[in-house]
């Protein structure tokens, strides 16, 4: 996966992602219209389907709503990249099919950099400056719900296992 | 095995005699809450699951209290959603826009025992912690895998135990010791660890503190906030509920928990200011800053408890001109006994509004919005940017005693000058 950045700071909340006054909306698209609006008004109306957010630690950090990672999905943010995630949006994230990825010393990427994500060999690669990052891995577990392109599609697949547990 | 009480909760609802932290268990949850905001996207990923029927409509709690009364025609609809999916699960404890705010009404009606876990589509359901539960916010989809099949997986958490000791100060408030805790340590110090509340202030603190407390928990990052059970919390659990529970505590030796000390007997009124709840300052350094809208209210400090110490300052004096107060009351319980104590007179009397039982300004999705370059000074839990309205506004946060002072004045106000 490839894609320009879009660069944020440390501790991006969840209200920042999509205000509480959407919260009224549950559509991808007509979330994706207001996404990060709160921090760049015109995130929304120039993000191209593809591009990637990297920003510093916490990122998510806030309300549960899984409004943010579907806003952010239907907007055509491919994949969130930062120092760390608060834990309910990392759960919201994989569950909705939206990759992210945890990786050291984000602060060197900057923005309109292209980066290049291998998933599978966990590396991160900032095309325009040609620097490496060390990617930590997802939970075998949950490389298994992003893989089944969300929670409800896992669940589909393992249902009878699960409820017998 | 020495286990903490976050280890204990998890392992007796996967069925297990033991577990770690870090290790991923499969919980049977005893009680889902969902609301008016976060349902509809519940009920939407749910019905995309395939199942016709909810695994226990017994232990589903549905709450209206974030746009209540409906006041936009999409949240009338998304009320219309909730309701339907009620009647269709045969969901019995379902409260509509009359009863309160979820994390209020949900220990008042007795669905919160010590030793349950508890999962809701609110990050603030870490609140319930105060009672013993094992309570986290979880989101939608999350919930539609619970909907469906009663169970949950976590990555079980680490523990931080904060011990805190010394006598407060008057007019210093459990949401100044949290917002202490917060500012030390910082928005991600407690990322993914279940925070325990202890020593000799906590176990002192009432059960309506103990609930400021650990409602914080999340805004550090928190799994869960937890407080050891003991006859407070079994004076307040009788005669609300009548489920069986089981008291577990944390053994000191186990091999996950981190201890950290605070000794509150120094500490002044705390003020978190814009745009981060860690952001956290004593009120001398903030003293004199100009207010647009005071709101008294919320999961954190809308309890009668906090009316009292408002009301007590506010009581025979006005808010100034300069500013508007809001009050609501966190549930229709405390509304009423509000009522019947004089509180809401006092407030009514000295130019606030008192609103029906309601999340209101909080999420700045409802009532009470502030506009481009306004501040807010607010009891509630978060000061994020834009969080109640518009990104070019500022918020506040403070103890409810700060908040009465402040409207008084018109600006930031410590409650011991008046």
């Amino acid at each position: 996966m490839k894609g320009k950045v879009w660069k944020f700071g440390d501790d991006v909340d969840t209200d920042v992602i999509i205000p509480g006054r959407y919260l009224v909306l549950t559509g991808e698209k007509e979330l994706a219209e207001h996404v990060m609006e709160g921090s760049n008004p015109d995130f929304s109306k120039k993000v191209q389907k593809g591009d990637m957010i990297v920003a510093g630690k916490n990122f998510g950090c806030g309300s549960s709503r899984e409004h943010a990672p579907i806003a952010l999905k239907g907007a055509g943010v491919a994949a969130v990249v930062a120092e760390s995630f608060a834990r309910i949006f990392y759960r919201n994230s994989i569950n909705v099919g939206l990759p992210l990825i945890e990786a050291k010393n984000t602060s060197k990427i900057s923005q309109g950099d292209e980066v290049e994500i291998d998933m599978d060999k966990g590396i991160l690669r900032d095309v325009t400056t040609s620097e490496e990052f060390e990617v930590v891995g997802l939970p075998e577990f949950m490389l298994q719900i992003l893989q089944s392109g969300g929670l409800i599609p896992y669940l589909k697949e393992n249902l009878a296992e699960i409820k017998g547990d | 095995m020495s286990m903490t009480m976050a280890e204990k909760i998890l392992a007796k609802a996967a069925g297990k005699k033991e577990v770690g932290a870090g290790e991923i268990v499969m919980a049977n949850i005893d009680v889902a809450m969902t609301h008016d905001l976060t349902g509809p996207l519940s009920v939407e990923s749910f019905e995309k699951i395939g199942v016709e029927k909810v695994w226990d409509p017994e232990k589903i709690v549905v709450m209206f209290d974030h746009q209540v009364p409906a006041d936009s025609l999409e949240a009338a609809a998304n009320h219309i959603t909730m309701r339907k999916f009620v009647k269709q699960q045969g969901i019995n404890n379902f409260y509509d826009v009359r009863e309160g705010v979820c994390h209020q009404v949900l220990p008042e009606k007795g669905h919160i025992v010590p030793g349950e876990v508890v999962v809701g589509t609110d990050s603030h359901t870490c609140t319930h912690g105060a009672l013993g539960a094992f309570s986290t916010g979880i989101g939608s989809t999350d919930m539609a895998m619970v909907f469906a099949t009663g169970k949950l997986w976590f990555k079980v958490p680490e523990t931080i135990k904060f011990n805190i000791t010394g006598a407060l100060k008057d007019y210093v408030y459990a949401k100044d010791v949290v917002l202490n805790i917060i500012g030390t340590i910082g928005a991600d110090g407690a990322t993914y660890k279940a925070c325990e509340f202890g020593g000799e202030t906590t176990q002192k603190m009432s059960v309506s503190d103990r609930m400021v407390m650990c409602n914080m928990a999340i805004e550090m990052g928190g799994k869960t906030g937890l407080v050891e059970p003991d006859q407070k919390t079994f004076d307040y659990i009788k005669g609300r509920s009548t489920k069986s529970y089981k008291v577990m505590k944390t053994d000191l030796d186990a091999e996950s928990l981190e201890a950290m000390d605070f000794d509150v007997s120094k500490l002044e009124p705390q003020v978190a200011c814009p745009h981060h709840v860690d952001n956290v300052k004593p009120i001398s350094e903030v003293e004199g800053t100009d207010i647009d809208q005071v709101f008294l209210g919320s999961c954190t400090n809308g309890r009668l408890d906090d009316l009292r110490s408002a009301a007590k300052i506010l009581k025979g004096k006005k808010v100034s001109d300069s500013t508007r107060m809001l009050v609501i009351p966190a549930s229709r319980e405390i509304y009423m006994k509000a009522m019947d104590e004089g509180l809401l007179r006092t407030f009514v009397d000295s130019g606030a509004l008192v609103c029906n039982p309601c999340c209101g300004p909080c999420l700045g999705g409802h009532i009470g919005l502030i506009g481009p370059g306004e501040v807010s000074l607010s009891t509630s839990n978060r000061n994020f940017k834009g969080r109640q309205g518009s990104p070019e506004g500022e918020v506040y946060l403070s103890s409810a005693a700060v908040a009465a002072a402040s409207a008084i004045k018109g600006k930031v106000t410590d409650p011991r000058d008046l």
